[in-house]
């Protein structure tokens, strides 16, 4: 009897605490509604509209009709129409499309000869998924009314980049985004929550350290860190899985700095909203997530419902899974990559700002 | 620039507000420079947020403030260089070192690498730390904790130095070392205020200001408040100080009988001509064997006594 008088004490009171703590209890509902509605609608294996280009050399009513006919299976969405092979190659490299159809001059011809494919698919093949949905679009008929029923397929498909499939060329630098957002925003998430919790804060807010100073200071040592984990991931992937590295290591440091400053900075905003080191944890894991589903890393971005690909924009680790599958993989330049680098930047400065305006150098 | 005025704090009608809670209420202050000034008052009777208000720390709810020429609320910016802060709780890095903690101190008030190394010497020197040069500040005992922190507090120089309950985790001979410093401080021209809870350290300070449930009862030198109770003071010793209390204390004349030891400690307002009389009557009333003397007044009695009359007047 007394011990169950004390273990209802112990209950109680644990209770009474998680009443008062408002982010937690925030988190005991947000987490499980939040993350089951965007785990439900970003697990999504019948990928739509994805983006795509067609260069239609051939230009014949077959053709056209052809292409209306790849529309509307909703598969692809045709937002770029160019010239040549070469320009789809172009769309490719800078990530705009993921897949491109080329449709040779001489397209009547070959639709009727068997041995040739009537036209080709050319396929952003770092991600394997992407690779199997133009795969099924290969077996897609093509031709005159009486030709249609040819058994073979009829385009041929041509996965640039990771022609073998190999998943560990998609996942290791989509892994770097993942592992950089759990370290630095946690990282910064508890920095300013520590200080406070540990008394520091008091004094340091009464020195004439100015606040853009102490949130600077505090995020400039953590992007080094950053650096040097790429630079492990990276080397890791190299040597274990054979992950090549087709741009250079400059152009993968300067996104990675990009993208480091824009999770720190996001860290530092957590820190200046959480009251405990517990509820930064709990913050950042609330970022984690997303940035895990939504990004692209797992499932195709263009297949995600809309609503969730508006909060995958949102999110760093989005932008940066694009620069490093293009720099990494495709070889893309950071130039033909700059969207991203700007969002990543915008970021930074959206998040900082935040930061050093909710931060307040009095106690009141 | 400001002019200096015989006043390092010039405060009138001080004001804090938490919610229903009036934390300082309409205070009144006049610190004159280079001198300690003590505030004395029990927990909750609005030292610390008083102090932090002084330093820019907290928002007056109302009335203002003029501290070393600058004005409270105002630019907090201007002020922070010239005011040295130590917190009630240890503020500094545990995990740093004690040298470390000083050279982040000296680089956030911008000393040239000459005079950070120099002044840094002086104050380990000085504050008794060479030999934990280079220990975790977490690790140390109260008082060396308390040497570091007021090492970090003085070492930009500062005119005026706030200190926020600094003897509270440290034993009485590390306490006394503390006071003598503070006194060097003041000698050297440097202003302090200072909030405690302990009487003989109020003893000590040039001015004394006491506070009580957000209010200033008392103001001046601790020897005149001594002078200007108001009250008479009977020490009664008695085999059984308990029944004696309770004897007394059914005499209507008395503002409080305190316990200490074997002793009593009576208080009786001064309009009373003949205090000895009323007690030696009313334990004589209750046949308590005792004897009864009038002493001088103790800081805890002025303490006693003009918390009594703060009670009084608000009820």
């Amino acid at each position: 009897m007394n011990a169950l008088i004390k273990l209802f004490a112990v209950m109680r009171k644990e209770l009474r605490q998680l009443r008062r703590d408002r982010i937690t209890l925030f988190m005991i509902v947000g987490l499980p509604i939040g993350q089951i509605i965007l785990f439900g609608y970003a697990i999504n294996t019948d990928v739509r509209d994805l983006k795509s280009a067609v260069a239609n050399e051939a230009n014949t009513h077959l053709s056209r009709q052809f292409i209306a006919e790849m529309s509307e299976t909703q598969v692809v969405e045709f937002t770029y129409s160019v010239e040549t092979a070469d320009d789809l190659e172009r769309l490719l490299r800078s990530g705009k499309i993921s897949i491109g159809v080329h449709i040779p001059p001489d397209f009547d011809r070959r639709v009727v000869d068997p041995r040739r494919a009537a036209a080709h698919l050319l396929v952003d093949g770092t991600d394997p998924t992407i690779v199997g949905i133009a795969n099924q679009l290969a077996m897609m008929p093509v031709g005159f009314e009486t030709t249609k029923l040819r058994p073979q397929r009829s385009l041929e498909v041509r996965p640039y980049y990771n022609p073998e499939r190999r998943t560990a060329v998609n996942i290791v630098p989509g892994l770097i985004g993942i592992i950089l957002t759990l370290t630095m925003i946690l990282f910064t998430a508890v920095a300013i929550v520590r200080e406070r919790e540990r008394g520091n804060l008091e004094l340091l807010i009464n020195t004439p350290v100015s606040t853009s100073q102490l949130m600077v200071g505090k995020i400039v040592p953590y992007i080094a860190i950053g650096l040097v984990q790429v630079a492990l991931i990276v080397g890791v992937g190299q040597l274990l899985f054979d992950v090549p590295l087709r741009g250079t290591m400059l152009e993968l440091y300067i996104a990675a700095a990009f993208f480091i400053s824009a999770n720190l900075s996001l860290g530092l905003f957590i820190s200046t909203v959480a009251n405990t080191q517990f509820q930064a944890m709990q913050l950042t894991v609330f970022v984690l997530l997303p940035s895990i589903l939504l990004s692209g890393f797992m499932f195709p971005f263009d297949g995600m419902p809309i609503a969730a690909q508006y909060i995958g924009e949102i999110l760093p680790n989005t932008h940066f899974i694009r620069l490093t599958r293009g720099i990494m993989l495709r070889d893309a330049s950071l130039i033909e990559l700059g969207s991203e680098l700007l969002v990543l930047a915008v970021f930074t400065v959206v998040a900082m700002t935040g930061a050093i305006l909710r931060f307040s150098r009095r106690l009141d | 620039m400001p002019t200096q005025s015989e006043f390092a704090i010039q405060a009138k009608g001080l004001t804090k507000q938490f919610g229903k809670l009036i934390a300082v209420n309409h205070l009144d202050l006049d610190v004159p420079r280079a001198q300690i000034y003590g505030f004395l008052g029990p927990n909750g009777s609005g030292k610390s947020t008083t102090i932090r208000m002084l330093c820019g720390l907290l928002t007056p709810s109302d009335g203002s403030a003029n501290v070393l020429g600058i004005d409270v609320p105002g630019d907090a910016n201007i002020l922070k260089p010239k005011i040295g802060y130590m917190t009630q709780k240890f503020s500094l890095y545990g995990d740093l070192t004690v040298h470390e903690n000083l050279d982040f101190i000296a680089d956030v008030y911008s000393f040239s690498r000459a005079d950070k190394n120099s002044r840094i010497a002086e104050l380990l020197a000085k504050y008794d730390l060479v030999d934990q040069k280079n220990q975790f500040a977490g690790t140390m005992s109260g008082g060396q904790k308390q040497r570091l922190a007021l090492a970090c507090a003085v070492l930009h120089r500062p005119e005026l130095l706030l200190l926020d309950e600094p003897t509270s985790a440290v034993d009485p001979k590390s306490r006394r070392d503390f006071w003598a410093r503070l006194f060097e401080l003041a000698d050297a021209g440097t202003t302090i205020l200072v909030s405690t809870h302990y009487m003989d350290e109020a003893e000590r300070c040039h001015r004394l200001a006491i506070l009580d449930h957000g209010s200033k009862v008392a103001d001046g030198p601790p020897a005149e408040l001594q002078s200007s109770t108001g009250m008479s003071i009977v020490e009664v010793l008695a085999d059984d100080p308990f029944a004696a209390q309770s004897a007394i204390e059914t005499r209507p004349e008395i503002v409080s009988a305190t316990q200490l030891g074997m002793r009593l400690r009576v208080l009786i307002p001064e309009r009373f001509d003949k205090p000895l009389d009323i007690i030696r009557d009313a334990l004589a009333k209750s046949g308590i064997e005792a004897t009864a003397k009038l002493v001088p007044a103790s800081l805890e009695d002025v303490f006693v006594a003009v918390t009594q009359k703060n009670t009084e007047r608000s009820n």
